[in-house]
């Protein structure tokens, strides 16, 4: 495959699991021999703030961090979450959300509302959006942690590894007994991406 | 042998430095971002790790191991080593017996600090010297280097890593672990008993140490040249070479891994390979200021480019160096803030709305309860360091004695631990009648939920005898000592009314384990939208699971841990334990 960089940005409310995506994707570029470099959000942040993981991959890589407007992808749990890290984003990238709302404490307590028409505006200034109602879609109905690996379906159908290497990877890197249900919920992911 | 490349953070690989370089005793207080430190040290086979009671006991733990014959790590986060200072700075007389690696984990933008200081500083002020590994690779293998620089120039050695090496991942291949023989204590009181009359005869030792120091940076393979463009030449150490190298991969590079003391003949050398030299470093001038000190015959730029603030990245090194701005997309501006919050079921969130009501100046501290600054609980005045808050209560009533009736000091468990025991003890010794709450949720709970001697249980999850909180501060003189229940509302107010009035130093422990320690709880309460009024006084928790969107309040049933505080706020019962809920309409 062509040893192109890719530059993901994994958005999210802490506490969601933005890290452990980020170690799977880190985990099958190694594997195929590409450099990778990962930055993360530990500490304060992780009481139910916005958090970050930034996904570099490439031939070699040098900075951990995704410059501004440089991101090819923007990988998003939460969808207020999309719209605030989409300056990271070059306006070529792809956006892939979950259209799932989890409100911010200002908005819970009625000092001000949730950012409406986000959808619209991310589409507007991006390349490309993939929108999905991750909890509404099995096998994520069963088990809502599940949402991590089925956005991950959708962003390996934007790259360029064959899914079984990812099916592979996600053996090595999750619970034995958790495989078989992330497994079905990558594949749901792959397929609403290729719909 | 398959060679196998593997990911790890920054925090991982000085682990597995600190393995592989037979490191046989870790020592650190958590702190991030330095904390998976240790954690990850422990886990390996023939490493005695222990968190310690704080960061000074921690390196003085170190010190005792290394003069035994050890090798050994000590880890702290920058404003730990401001605690650990004290010995640092003799250390550096006295040297070392098996190799020290000091690890400091600075945090530029202050992701999760109260400054951000910059700590290559105190290799400076303790003359000893400073490694700063740019990635994870590098962080593994300045490990060893340093143990190596320790052992060879007989003093302890900063590593210093920041944020950005700590947490972010990189690929390593691992190796094995070389052993090293603790040796045992050998006697030499002119070494190691800092005496007048034995620390005047080991500060020269220490000024030849630094010149022999300098010529050994000299020849260091961590310092290289990496010829490029003569047109500019790019000086910089740690996370920024990896910026720089990203922004400007034409630049002719001294890339400094063993960075103090400066190796002045390599610099010079560098200037005479290129027209201009950017020093590209984070936070203050260390480098550029010594740089210009030497009159070199090229310009030096560095901080009139990148100011003193925050973190670099290689966009902004474009911006200022190659004027090179990539217009991000922009976005609305009135995107709502998503802050760290105190989470549902939180054992801190009663007491910060109780502190709010009774409209008490509060002399907080450094933990997940620093969170009550923040809006609707917006009742912490004052955050300053580790254990402060006592102290500060304390100044506050020496003076204006009146102070004291509504001043209260709030500290968690493990700072209490951590430094508030001495302050606390100049309360007693000098009759200041203040108020001290300590919050106790039985963990270290914002740097991720690390055991402490309050817990009655180690690092690697050993049973330990616990510190019992009331009669500590029984011990230390306080008479009015009481714990109390964190989510009884009621008592947490009559409790603080009570002590606050009294003329005495009183003791206050708000008990309730951190709800990450719990898995079970009580079925979820409900909002009975009959009898909800919506006059938000439950709102006023600051509970991610309530909200006011709507008529009435809601409870969010999937994160509602049934702490019950909401219950005891509504005055017209519309908030109700799952239990009533069979049979209400």
């Amino acid at each position: 495959m062509a040893k192109q960089k890719k530059d993901i940005l994994i958005a999210g409310v802490g506490g969601q699991g933005t890290i452990l995506t980020g170690r799977i994707i880190a985990s099958l570029a190694i594997s195929e021999g590409l450099d990778v470099k990962t930055a993360e959000t530990h500490g304060m942040a992780q009481r139910g703030g916005s958090v970050i993981t930034h996904v570099r991959i490439g031939e070699k890589v040098y900075s951990p961090l995704i410059p501004q407007g440089d991101g090819d992808v923007l990988l998003s749990f939460e969808k207020l979450e999309a719209l605030r890290w989409l300056p990271f984003l070059s306006p070529l990238g792809t956006v892939i959300v979950n259209t799932q709302e989890l409100d911010p404490l200002p908005v819970l307590t009625g000092e001000t509302e949730y950012s409406s028409e986000i959808l619209e505006e991310i589409e507007s200034k991006v390349g490309r959006l993939i929108a999905a109602d991750a909890l509404s879609i099995d096998p994520v109905t069963k088990n809502a942690r599940m949402v991590n690996t089925f956005l991950l379906g959708i962003l390996a159908t934007t790259m360029e590894f064959e899914k079984e290497k990812w099916l592979k990877v996600m053996e090595q890197e999750i619970k034995a007994k958790l495989v078989d249900i992330n497994k079905q919920a990558f594949e749901a992911g792959w397929q609403f991406a290729n719909k | 042998m398959e060679v196998k490349r593997v990911i790890m953070t920054g925090n991982e690989a000085i682990a597995l430095g600190a393995y592989e370089a037979g490191v046989s005793v870790g020592c650190a207080y958590p702190g991030t971002p330095s904390t998976e430190i240790l954690e990850n040290l422990s886990r390996y086979e023939g490493v005695n790790c222990n968190w310690s009671a704080n960061e000074k006991t921690a390196l003085e733990e170190g010190i005792g191991a290394s003069m035994e014959g050890a090798r050994v790590l000590v880890a702290m986060k920058h404003v730990g080593v401001n605690v650990a200072a004290d010995p640092l700075l003799t250390l550096s007389y006295t040297g070392v017996g098996g190799g020290l690696v000091l690890i400091s984990a600075d945090d530029p933008g202050m992701h999760s600090s109260q400054n951000e200081q910059d700590n290559r500083h105190y290799a400076r002020f303790a003359k000893i010297p400073l490694l700063e590994p740019s990635d994870s690779e590098e962080a593994r293998d300045y490990v060893g280097a340093a143990l190596n620089l320790s052992e060879k120039f007989d003093t302890p050695v900063m590593l210093r890593s920041t944020t950005r090496i700590s947490h972010s991942r990189s690929t390593l291949i691992p190796g094995e672990r070389q052993e090293h023989e603790v040796t045992g204590f050998t006697k030499n009181p002119a070494k190691y008993v800092m005496l007048p009359g034995f620390a005047r005869l080991r500060h020269p030792i220490v000024e030849d140490r630094l010149v022999a120091l300098e010529e050994e940076a000299e020849n260091s393979p961590l310092n290289r040249i990496e010829p490029g463009s003569k047109k500019m030449g790019v000086l910089c150490s740690g996370v920024a070479y990896n910026y720089a190298r990203e922004a400007l991969p034409d630049a002719t590079f001294l890339k400094l891994g063993f960075s103090h003391p400066l190796p002045k003949k390599l610099v010079r050398k560098f200037a005479s390979m290129v027209d201009e030299i950017i020093v590209v470093e984070e936070l203050d001038p260390f480098f550029e200021e010594q740089l210009l000190a030497m009159h070199l015959d090229v310009p030096v730029r560095g901080k009139e480019l990148f100011g003193l603030l925050g973190e670099l990245g290689a966009e902004i090194i474009r911006e200022k160096v190659l004027d090179q701005k990539i217009e991000p997309i922009e976005v609305r501006e009135n995107i709502p803030g998503r802050p760290p919050v105190m989470c549902p079921g939180c054992s801190h969130r009663g007491v910060f709305h109780t502190l709010k009501k009774l409209k008490l100046n509060v002399m907080g501290d450094i933990g997940c309860y620093t969170l009550g600054a923040l809006p609707p609980l917006t009742s912490i005045d004052s955050c300053v360091c580790m254990g402060a808050s006592i102290g500060m209560a304390l100044g506050m009533a020496r003076a204006n004695p009146q102070s004291a009736e509504n001043t209260v000091a709030v500290i968690g468990d493990s700072t209490f631990l951590h430094s508030g025991i001495t302050p606390l003890l100049d309360a007693v010794y000098n009759e200041a009648p203040i108020t001290v709450m300590i919050l106790d949720n039985s963990t270290t709970a914002m740097t991720g939920h690390q055991e402490h001697p309050g817990t009655g249980s180690t690092l690697k999850g050993d049973p330990s005898s616990a510190v019992n909180l009331e009669g500590l501060c029984a011990s230390l003189g306080v008479k009015r000592v009481q714990a109390i229940d964190a989510f009884d509302l009621k008592e947490l107010r009559s409790t603080i009314k009570g002590e606050l009035e009294a003329k005495e130093p009183s003791v206050v422990i708000v008990r309730r384990p951190c709800v990450f320690l719990l898995t079970e709880f009580d079925a979820p309460y409900w909002v009975d939208e009959d009898l909800c009024t919506a006059c938000e006084a439950c709102i006023k928790l600051g509970c991610p699971a309530l909200s006011m969107k709507g008529e009435t309040a809601k409870i969010n049933s999937t994160i509602c841990t049934a702490c019950g505080l909401c219950e005891q706020l509504c005055r017209f019962d519309a908030i109700r334990p799952a239990a009533e809920k069979e049979g209400v309409k």
